[in-house]
Order: C-alpha cells, then sequence, then structure tokens
C-alpha cells in the first residue's frame, strides 16, 4: 500500500508541472496586470516601461514561469534599463515555497490566500459535515419506505434539488428567509458577510451568518448523495447476509445500520472525496452572492485584476488538494474493502 | 398492449398465422421508444422541454429584437405590470422579451457546446480506447489534468483569456456578441474529460467481442471498425451523457455570465440576465426570478429527458 500511495504521488508531479505551465501561459492574455495595479493608475509610458521591468512583466512567458517555479536570486536582471543586468533577482520560486507577490496589494501570496483559506474550510467543512448526515437521514429513510407516497415525493423533491442551479436556489432563498422573513416580522437571516460589524466576529454571529450559503452549498449534494445512498441501501438491503441477519432474529435497527448500511456506505466514502472539484465550484458561486470572505471570492477578485501570482497559488493549491483526494478516495476505498488489491 | 389485451381474450395460438407468431424484430430505436414513453418524467420532461423550445423561438414573432434591446430609461426596475408582464430591467429594458432572446442563445449555447465536447470526447476517447499503449496514456494523462482544476475556475480562467476584444458577428441578419463563440469554445473544451473516459471504456470492453475479431479478418479498415462497427455498438451512454451536457452548458453559461465574465451585452442570455441580480434581491425580484426559473426548469427537464434515455436505451432492460 505505501507503494502505491508513493507511485500516485510521483505520478502526480509531471501533472502538477503540466496543469502549472498551461495555466501559467493562459494567465499571460488575461489583461494588463498594471492597468488595475493596487488602484493607481499608471499612465506615463516610461512609469509603464519601468515598472514592467521591475516586476519581471516584460520577460518572455517561459522566462516568467522559470522565475516562478524556481525564483530569480541566481539571474541578474536589468532594472534602471541601460542594458546591463546588474540587480540580482529576490525570488525564491514555487519550488522554494516562495509563492510571490500580489500584485494588487503587495502582499505575499501565501499571506493572501492563508489569511483567506480558513474561512472557506470553515464553509466547506459544515457544508460536508450537512451534507453527509441529511444525505444519510434521507436515502435511509427513502431506502427503507421504498414506494410508498413519501418515497415518491422525497424522489421528486431530489430531482428537483438536483437540477436547481446554485445561484437561483441563493437567490429565492435571500428572498423567501431573509427578505420576506423580515417583512412578516419573523427573524431572519443575514444574507451578507460573517458578522455584523457592531456585534463582532464571534461564533454565534458567524454560525447565524452561515446558514444561508452553508444550505446553498450543500442542497445540490445533499439530493445526489442521497439518491446514491437510496440505490446502495436498497441493494445492500437485498444481499443474502441481511436476510440471514433477519432469519436469525436480530433487532431491526441492527440489521439496517450495522449490517446493511455499513456495507452501503462503501461507495460514499470515494463519491465524497472525489466530489471536492465540484464543493470548491460551487463555493465560489456560493461566497460570491453572500459576500463571504473565502477563497472563491478572493480567486474573483484577482482574477479580473490579472494578478498572476495569487491566482496561480489558488489554482495550484486546489490542484494539489483534488490529486490528495483522489489518492484518499482510493485507499480509503481498500481499507474500507479488504477485497481490493492495490499493487 | 396491456390495456387491449386485458379487453378482449386472447385468440388461440392456433389461430395465429404465422406472421403473427414471429413479430418482426424491434430496431433500436423503436425498441427506446417503447421504452421511453412508459417513463413518466421523461415525457414530462420532454413536454416542458418543448414548451420552453416553442416559448423562446415562438416568441420571436411577438416581440422583435430591437425591443428586446431597447433600454428605456425613464422605466426603469418596473415591477411586473399589463405592459411589461416580467417587469423591466436596470436600464428599463423588458424583461419578458429578454428571457425570448436569452432563451435562444443559451439554447444555442447548450447545443454548440455539446458538440464540441462531444466532437473532442468521442475523438480522444475512441482513440485511446481503440489504439491503447502509449497513446492511450498521454491522452488519458491529459484527461486527469483537465479534471485536476474544479471546471469553473478553468472556465473563469479561460473565458477571460479568450475574451479579449472579439468584434460582434453577424448571422442571419442579427448582431451577436462575439462573446456567445468565446463561451461556447470554453465550455466545449473543459467539458470533454467526462465523456472521453465513457467513450474509452465502451471501446476497451466492445473491441474485445468476436464481431470486431471477424471484421478485423475480414480486412475491414481501421476506420470503419472504429465508426461502424464500435461507435454505433456504444452510441447509447453517449446519447445520454451528451444529453446531460447540454443542460450542463446551459447552467454553467449562467455560472460565468453571473460570475461576470460570460456573455456581453447587448445580446441576452438566461445567464447574464442574472449578473448582478443578487444587488436586487430585496428591491426587484422580478429581474433574477424569471431568467432563473427558465434555466431551473431547462435544466430539470432535460436530465429528466436524459434519465429516461439511460433507462429506455439500456440493453440489459427487457421491458419493452
Amino acid at each position: 500500500m505505501t507503494r502505491y500511495i508513493l507511485r500516485r504521488l510521483l505520478q502526480a508531479i509531471p501533472l502538477l508541472f503540466i496543469i502549472s505551465l498551461v495555466l501559467f501561459i493562459l494567465m499571460q492574455n488575461m489583461g494588463d496586470p498594471l492597468a488595475t495595479m493596487g488602484g493607481r493608475k499608471v499612465t506615463r509610458t516610461e512609469d509603464r516601461i519601468r515598472l514592467a521591468r521591475q516586476l519581471g512583466l516584460d520577460k518572455p512567458i517561459l522566462v516568467q514561469y522559470i522565475y516562478w517555479l524556481v525564483g530569480n536570486d541566481w539571474a541578474k536582471t536589468d532594472l534602471d534599463g541601460d542594458g546591463v543586468a546588474e540587480t540580482p533577482g529576490s525570488r525564491k520560486g514555487v519550488l522554494r515555497g516562495d509563492w510571490g507577490i500580489s500584485l494588487v496589494n503587495r502582499q505575499p501570496v501565501t499571506k493572501v490566500i492563508g489569511e483567506r483559506l480558513s474561512n472557506t474550510l470553515l464553509l466547506m467543512v459544515t457544508a460536508e459535515a450537512v451534507i453527509i448526515l441529511a444525505a444519510l437521514l434521507i436515502g435511509i429513510y427513502s431506502a427503507l419506505h421504498q414506494y410508498t407516497a413519501k418515497d415518491n415525493i422525497i424522489t421528486a423533491t431530489t430531482f428537483i434539488f438536483y437540477s436547481m442551479p446554485v445561484f437561483f436556489f441563493a437567490l429565492l432563498a435571500m428572498y423567501i428567509f431573509a427578505v420576506n422573513f423580515k417583512k412578516w416580522g419573523l427573524p431572519y437571516l443575514p444574507t451578507v458577510g460573517m458578522f455584523e460589524p457592531a456585534a463582532g466576529q464571534t461564533p454565534v454571529q458567524v454560525a447565524w451568518h452561515m446558514i444561508l450559503p452553508v444550505a446553498t452549498l450543500s442542497f445540490g449534494f445533499i439530493a445526489g448523495y442521497s439518491r446514491y445512498i437510496r440505490s446502495t441501501m436498497l441493494e445492500a438491503l437485498g444481499q443474502d447476509y441481511v436476510r440471514t441477519a433477519k432469519a436469525k432474529g436480530l433487532p431491526r435497527p441492527e440489521v439496517v445500520y450495522i449490517h446493511a448500511l455499513k456495507n452501503a456506505s462503501l461507495p460514499i466514502v470515494t463519491i465524497i472525496a472525489l466530489d471536492l472539484p465540484f464543493l470548491l465550484g460551487g463555493a465560489i458561486v456560493t461566497e460570491r452572492i453572500f459576500g463571504w470572505p473565502g477563497m472563491g471570492r478572493l480567486f474573483l477578485d484577482h482574477v479580473s485584476r490579472s494578478d498572476t501570482a495569487v491566482v496561480m497559488g489558488i489554482l495550484m493549491m486546489i490542484a494539489v488538494a483534488v490529486i490528495v483526494f483522489q489518492i484518499i478516495a482510493d485507499v480509503t476505498y481498500a481499507w474500507l474493502d479488504p477485497r481490493i488489491r492495490y499493487k | 398492449m396491456a390495456e387491449s389485451t386485458l379487453e378482449q381474450p386472447k385468440p388461440g395460438i392456433a389461430s395465429l398465422t404465422p406472421d403473427e407468431l414471429e413479430t418482426p424484430p424491434l430496431s433500436l430505436g423503436q425498441l427506446t421508444w417503447r421504452r421511453f414513453r412508459r417513463h413518466r418524467m421523461a415525457i414530462f420532461g420532454s413536454v416542458v422541454l418543448f414548451l420552453i423550445v416553442i416559448y423562446a423561438f415562438g416568441g420571436m414573432l411577438v416581440f422583435s429584437e430591437a425591443y428586446s434591446n431597447r433600454t428605456e430609461t425613464g422605466a426603469r426596475l418596473q415591477a411586473p405590470s399589463r405592459e411589461h408582464p416580467f417587469g423591466t430591467d436596470t436600464i428599463g429594458r423588458d424583461i419578458l422579451a429578454r428571457t425570448i432572446y436569452g432563451g435562444q442563445i443559451s439554447i444555442l449555447i447548450g447545443l454548440t457546446a455539446m458538440l464540441v465536447e462531444l466532437l473532442l470526447g468521442v475523438t480522444i476517447g475512441a482513440m485511446a480506447g481503440y489504439f491503447g499503449g502509449r497513446l492511450d496514456s498521454v491522452l488519458m494523462r491529459t484527461t486527469e489534468a483537465v479534471l485536476v482544476i474544479p471546471q469553473i475556475f478553468l472556465l473563469l480562467v479561460m473565458a477571460r483569456y479568450f475574451a479579449q476584444s472579439i468584434p460582434n458577428i453577424e448571422f442571419l441578419g442579427r448582431t451577436f456578441s462575439g462573446s456567445v463563440l468565446v463561451i461556447i469554445f470554453v465550455i466545449g473544451i473543459t467539458s470533454w474529460p467526462y465523456l472521453a473516459r465513457i467513450v474509452r471504456s465502451q471501446f476497451l470492453s466492445v473491441k474485445e467481442n468476436d464481431f470486431i475479431l471477424a471484421a478485423r479478418a475480414t480486412g475491414t479498415s481501421t476506420r470503419d471498425i472504429i465508426f461502424r462497427h464500435i461507435l454505433p455498438n456504444s452510441i447509447a451512454p453517449i446519447i445520454v451523457s451528451a444529453t446531460l451536457s447540454v443542460a450542463a452548458a446551459i447552467t454553467l453559461e449562467a455560472y460565468i455570465s453571473f460570475l461576470g465574465l460570460g456573455v456581453r451585452p447587448p445580446t441576452a442570455t438566461w445567464g447574464n440576465m442574472l449578473e448582478g441580480a443578487y444587488n436586487y434581491v430585496e428591491s426587484a425580484w422580478w429581474l433574477w426570478f424569471f431568467p432563473g426559473l427558465l434555466i431551473a426548469l431547462i435544466v430539470l427537464s432535460i436530465n429528466f429527458l436524459g434519465d429516461g434515455l439511460r433507462d429506455a436505451l439500456d440493453p440489459h432492460s427487457r421491458a419493452i
């Protein structure tokens, strides 16, 4: 198993290099980073040329990529424009842990992302917990009541939610639970940010502000996974070992939750790990709508300002996370199902 | 069928002519249709889809495109009324007319992005599955690389990359924003990996059949084996996947337009009608409700249709 994990990690390295190179090239045509730099207008031509030289933007793309990857402290650059390269660079490069400096606010990329990462994780981990819990409850319930009126209603509802775009759900939820509840004098949910500035960032405030974003992020996954759990549960409930368990007189909860559910939940573990990209995609829309100060919003802000360093940082972090979760999915599956062997 | 046999008793076997004893074999299309029409949700989906298409294309006869793009600054953000049944937007355009013309573009983007995806996905999947070896591993590594970055992030970066100053295009006497082409292209080239994987696995299993061996033995060309023997036998999952990807493409267009990097004005789409709508949740619900509802409805109906097709095209299904 250790060899398998090592091999998968080694295979991921060339993949990451290729992805980073392609993304880096894509990012060079995203617009003029100098035009939107930090809100300052750089209008004079000589200023533009000087700035581009200082930031290394005048170099060919491949050179810029190599500087991004391994740094430029081994090379000398021509800062004053007299044609003589004399100043040694100061960047260490991604491979040595230096992710560069944001063009927008001149902060190190790791700091810019680090400030937002915990907010996104808070949202995603909570949503994931809600998703698993709700999907298990709904899936098991409708499997145990197959083809009853309640099961049919659940089926129809999950289908509708599964097809509903994230933004439409979010706007509807805001309209009902924030706008109309306020109008009717009921306690209404907040729609923007993480906390009321007056009340400060207390756990209660954050939890209260999280209700709508978490619901928005989870509803589609709850709908999809509960369908999936329903079908795996039905399959497991039809197995011989479940009949045996029933026949030897085990109490029903034990049959359902120990014998059937344990086996039915195997594939779900894999799916949850492999669906990370979709959860991240949902997070970007959710954060935008609800003004949640997370990575998705950071990404949108910095894409629109052509801030290569930050955008590359976010994308590479996501790529690594997705690959790691793919490996985790495989390993967990083999660990849970002893019939599977990796070589 | 079932209803008619209940009323009149079955004629005895002896009274049947040989022709009636051996019913002619049904083609895949006939079999599929027979199973499909029993799938109530799929029929419902098809009807809703048909109505939406009628709405988007029939509505052209009622409102002109110029009307849908006409701004009327005196009538900004008006609530639904007799004159504007769906209200007006932030610069006074009629939302009803815009959902009609926006629907055309959204449906067009869904269909053409699906075609781009189909072309890439089937070609790459077929080559990887049929030829195997080094080509397979190169193509599959590429597929993995595309899948590692979540599609929406990739779309946003690419939409920005290609969106630099594309001129408007004239087509069928109408002017379209050039960004429509950009969106179709970027959705197509980021959506193919799933389809490629499906096609590859189909090819891997179908090519092991004896009839492929027979075709090869009789000297059939590689092109004919791929396109006349393997592809028709792998068509079912491709059709289902293509159907569902129309819905996916419509949603993706809406996401990137919603996030402000999609189709540029003056061309309306259901997605870009929603751009910035979250600022008006409280003050102007009609701004986002109608285009949002139409997107949700079309996606739901296409998903129902795809689900029905999946069941109907399943070769293991015995139901007729």
